[in-house]
């Protein structure tokens, strides 16, 4: 398919909570089969920047584009800006499935339940196209003798790669990881990562916040490092990791490079 | 075989009336305990007010004096109404305030108080996770409230309903005071006609007893299936 608007765009995104900015002035664009790693310290505003993508935050100022649809926005009596159209930004967040840190599959439901869900409710899939799809992602995320557990009944790295199907099952156009290995042991960090790099080899447009150095600089087709609330620096993995400019993100990956989880 | 002095049949349709007035009470008061909690934790500081005055004022009267202003209370305002829309406006009105609406009435709205705070706490303990999580991938309001957090807040509230639920039956014998002849209306009068307490008032608790003993195993099948998927849960 020819198409000239990217996945998802975003330009001049500005985040305060309170007087406190949290981001001040982030672009991106992620054009379709990119990974876009974000990587800095704690704090550094990567994943409020994720939260904003889909509207989880509001951003403060700037835009935010989906396949050449920008999200519009308004200012509600107290002046705040909100979403103007709650069934636009719904739309849009069907199509920008996210993996959470603490995975948030929901706890009242099976792991086959959990993935239809949504394609069900939101996308109206009819049930059974939709189990049958739901199998065929569990299969590929390796966990479909799982699919009648409850979340609390499996390992953590099931319970994110459960998420991970419930993600694909939503068949996105771009899919958000929010540190999707951080809450893991890190035995089964490798399970999911593997999983991760599959995805990438497949040409998902993928947006990911992480610690895994690793898995930014051998699987990522591009790096951003968030510092304060900018970017410190960006570029493609060999730029960012074998050649840095800034100070601070030298600083920052020289613990990191012997580092290697593959 | 038991001897009611004819009084059986009396007193079984007293365990009825106490039975109805204890469901309708129930449905009362779930539906304002909810009203009541999303009050509470609504954005508007009209509502948080509202459903703060109902509860500190619905909680801190005595049940009986509250039937009390509500049968006859509530009488003496339908009858002003009632003359008021007739003189006025040509429309005849009336409701006669009966004592199964006024026990309705009272029970639902003191339950329906404390439901509402084992509601706003069951609402909280839903982690927010879960909550996003359905945002996340485009549900609406709705669905968000239907699909996730309320079958997670039932697990929560369950053990505080059941409890309410307790309470709420054995409060019921109240309305024998304003005149609904429920079983334990039946069983006074029963007794005092025929000298005999024991004959008619054990038969009442063990009612009662067998009551609160089958709902609570209703409670306990329905907290195992609202718990279903949680690991070392009840």
């Amino acid at each position: 398919m020819v198409d000239d608007c990217a996945p998802l765009v975003c330009r001049d995104i500005h985040k305060s909570f309170g007087d406190t900015p949290v981001l001040s002035g982030l672009d991106l664009e992620a054009q379709k089969g990119d990974v876009v790693s974000m990587i800095g310290s704690s704090g550094s505003g990567k994943s409020t920047f994720l939260r904003c993508l889909n509207l989880l935050e509001t951003p403060t100022s700037g835009e935010v584009i989906v396949h050449g649809e920008p999200i519009q926005f308004k200012q509600n009596r107290k002046g705040i800006r909100v979403p103007a159209d709650q069934g636009q930004v719904e739309r849009i967040r069907a199509r920008l499935s996210m993996v959470f840190q603490n995975f948030n599959l929901w706890s009242h439901m099976t792991v086959l339940e959990n993935i239809i869900e949504a394609p069900v409710h939101v996308l109206k899939v009819p049930k059974k196209e939709a189990i049958e799809r739901a199998e065929a992602y569990l299969e590929k995320v390796g966990i479909r003798e799982r699919k009648d557990y409850y979340p609390a009944q499996i390992s953590g790295g099931q319970q994110q790669r459960a998420a991970i199907a419930r993600a694909l099952a939503m068949e996105p156009e771009v899919m958000l990881f929010d540190e999707p290995t951080s809450a893991l042991d890190p035995e089964l960090v490798g399970d999911v990562l593997r999983v991760m790099q599959k995805l990438a080899e497949e040409g998902r447009t993928m947006i990911v916040v992480t610690h895994e150095m690793a898995f930014a600089r051998d699987v990522c087709s591009q790096v951003m490092f968030l510092h304060q609330g900018r970017i410190e620096e960006q570029g493609s993995p060999e730029q960012v990791f074998n050649n840095p400019s800034s100070e601070r993100v030298k600083q920052f990956l020289a613990p990191n490079f012997q580092r290697s989880i593959f | 075989m038991l001897d009611f002095h004819g009084y059986g049949p009396e007193l079984l349709r007293g365990a009825i009336v106490t039975t109805e007035l204890a469901f309708a009470s129930l449905a009362l008061a779930l539906a304002m305990g909810l009203l009541g909690a999303s009050a509470k934790l609504s954005g508007s500081r009209a509502a948080r007010g509202a459903a703060t005055f109902y509860t500190t004022v619905i909680r801190g009267i005595p049940d009986l004096v509250m039937m009390m202003l509500f049968y006859y209370g509530g009488q003496v305002l339908m009858n002003q109404l009632s003359d008021y829309l007739y003189y006025n406006h040509g429309i005849d009105f009336f409701v006669q305030f009966d004592p199964f609406m006024a026990g309705v009435l009272t029970i639902g709205l003191i339950f329906g108080a404390y439901m509402t705070e084992t509601f706003r706490g069951a609402f909280l303990a839903v982690p927010t996770g879960q909550i996003e999580a359905g945002r996340a991938y485009g549900m609406n309001r709705f669905q968000v409230f239907f699909r996730i957090m309320f079958p997670q807040m039932l697990r929560h509230a369950l053990p505080g309903i059941g409890n309410n639920w307790q309470v709420l039956l054995k409060t019921t014998a109240l309305v024998s005071v304003i005149g609904l002849s429920d079983m334990v209306r039946i069983a006074e009068q029963a007794s005092k006609a025929e000298h005999a307490p024991f004959k008619f008032f054990i038969p009442v608790a063990v009612m009662y007893l067998s009551l609160t003993a089958i709902t609570e195993l209703a409670i306990k099948w329905l907290n195992r299936r609202a718990n279903a998927g949680v690991v070392g849960g009840i």
